[in-house]
């Protein structure tokens, strides 16, 4: 923020950096080649739906959206309880890129509406032949992705999420800032 | 091309910045005054003076460098982690993900005093607190609509601004108080000074110096309160856009503000302190026109409306 904004007590809103997603592919067949986690084939996008008809209508044209496509994957439309809406659209575990597709589909939509600030993240889901979780995050405001590997509880693996950073570190641009790898428990798709 | 629905108050960051002018034209013309008088009267008191710019600087620094301490001493406040609040932290979580902002510290005041604030110089040292009154009272839209006013402030970096602003008032009351002191021991003064040609002159420059002072401070005083009025709304703004939920907001202003004027639950003395910090002030004064002047908060109405507009603005 700039001294005039802070002086005029004015906030932008951020708006979302979307093209940063398209490296997640990449950054799959690393996953799988380095650590053994195959991806689910699972991706959500999560945001918060504003007030108003405006925004109800653009939710609608996702979903149409989604549902059309050639191979018409199912998508599921999941509340939180903190209110954000997750869209979650399930593909066969090779098909990273048309996920991302229909993840991105989500994020231009909404952006075009002018919606772009309500975006909160996206998640694609891994896992390996133990049954471990690992969720790739990434985060639309900052332009960053950071691991998220949920156990039972609420706890975290952490080993697992710095061994995933180390892994991924060369395909995507991850977040430095660890006090910002916050978790979604719960999160639909992981 | 990508339109936005977020467009910012042109009014309200004039309004904002004409008050930040009046207040920076008090501090001139209180500079320019202090020192025709001073030049006039060609004697003391400008040891006065230097003191209360120093204590002024020391009491301003103090409290950019102090004020999450303090506040978070006052308030009684407990700092809480994830696991302990795991609700609350991951409000706030989403909140920082989606303004793309520091995660600030978080911490629980146990009062019934449904309230929340936020303090710290920068985002780093940001402190949010609420009370448990306010956890219990409100549902999780509400509270997010709350947080999201009180990180705005963070990000408007209020405290800073605020605290630089009161700068002006803090030397002008010290000066009058000092002033009073000298006029109070002049007396000792005047008995030494008594080998100098201008014997007698201490009495009126310190009463002039005092009537600068206190004009200062008036002025300062209602133009600081103006201007905690005009940030509080541009908190409801920037806080209502950030979630999408202007409505949630004001769904709680209401619970908080309701609730605040039926059931004073603090003594008095206690919530004094931390009115300023407070996302709805704790205390209500008896006459609506001075309230409205004096207030740290704008009225209900006045914040009602705006979240309203917002609304109607998003739904278009």
């Amino acid at each position: 923020m700039g001294f005039l904004d802070t002086l005029l007590g004015r906030t932008k809103p951020v708006q979302p950096n979307l093209d940063a997603l398209f490296s997640l592919p990449t950054a799959a067949v690393t996953i799988q080649a380095a650590m053994g986690f195959t991806p689910t084939g699972t991706g959500s996008v999560s945001f918060r739906p504003a007030e108003g008809q405006a925004f109800q209508e653009i939710e609608g044209e996702v979903r149409e959206l989604l549902a059309m496509g050639d191979d018409a994957a199912p998508v599921e439309v999941t509340g939180d309880s903190y209110g954000f809406t997750w869209l979650v659209s399930r593909h066969r575990s090779g098909e990273m890129e048309s996920l991302v597709t229909d993840l991105h589909a989500v994020n231009i939509s909404l952006a075009e509406g002018g919606f772009g600030p309500q975006l909160l993240c996206t998640l694609v889901g891994f896992t390996d032949p133990s049954g471990r979780k690992l969720g790739i995050v990434y985060l639309y405001k900052r332009g960053t992705f950071y691991p998220f590997a949920p156990q039972g509880g609420e706890r975290r693996d952490n080993a697992l999420e710095l061994e995933a950073r180390g892994a991924i570190g060369a395909d995507l641009k991850i977040e430095a800032d660890l006090s910002r790898w916050f978790p979604v428990w719960g999160a639909p798709g992981l | 091309m990508v339109r936005t629905r977020y467009a910012p108050d042109r009014g309200l960051q004039a309004r904002m910045g004409l008050t930040m002018f009046l207040l920076g034209l008090v501090f001139v013309a209180f500079v320019v005054a202090l020192v025709f008088v001073l030049m006039a009267l060609k004697q003391g008191g400008g040891v006065i003076i230097f003191f209360a710019v120093l204590l002024g600087l020391g009491l301003t620094f103090g409290s950019l460098f102090y004020s999450d301490k303090v506040a978070l001493r006052a308030s009684g406040a407990q700092e809480v982690t994830p696991q302990e609040a795991p609700q609350l932290h991951g409000i706030i979580d989403r909140i920082c993900a989606l303004a793309d902002m520091p995660k600030p510290r978080v911490a629980i005041a146990q009062s019934g005093m449904p309230n929340a604030f936020a303090t710290g110089r920068n985002s780093k040292n940001a402190v949010v607190v609420v009370t448990t009154g306010l956890l219990s009272k409100l549902d999780d839209k509400e509270l997010e609509g709350v947080l999201a006013h009180e990180m705005s402030h963070v990000a408007h970096k209020d405290v800073v601004v605020m605290t630089i602003a009161s700068f002006v008032g803090i030397i002008a009351a010290l000066l009058v108080r000092f002033a009073f002191y000298g006029e109070l021991f002049g007396g000792g003064g005047r008995g030494r000074g008594g080998g100098n040609n201008n014997n007698g002159g201490a009495l009126p420059i310190l009463l002039i110096v005092m009537a600068v002072g206190v004009v200062t401070y008036a002025i300062s005083f209602l133009l600081i309160r103006l201007l905690s009025r005009y940030r509080e709304l541009a908190a409801d703004r920037a806080g209502a856009l950030l979630t999408g939920q202007p409505s949630a907001l004001a769904s709680a202003l209401q619970k908080v503000s309701g609730a605040m004027s039926a059931i004073p639950t603090r003594d008095l003395r206690e919530a004094q302190a931390l009115n300023a910090f407070y996302f709805a002030p704790a205390l209500k004064a008896d006459t609506v026109s001075l309230s409205t002047v004096f207030s740290t908060h704008p009225s209900l109405e006045r914040r009602l409306k705006q979240l309203s507009e917002i609304s109607a603005q998003l739904g278009r």
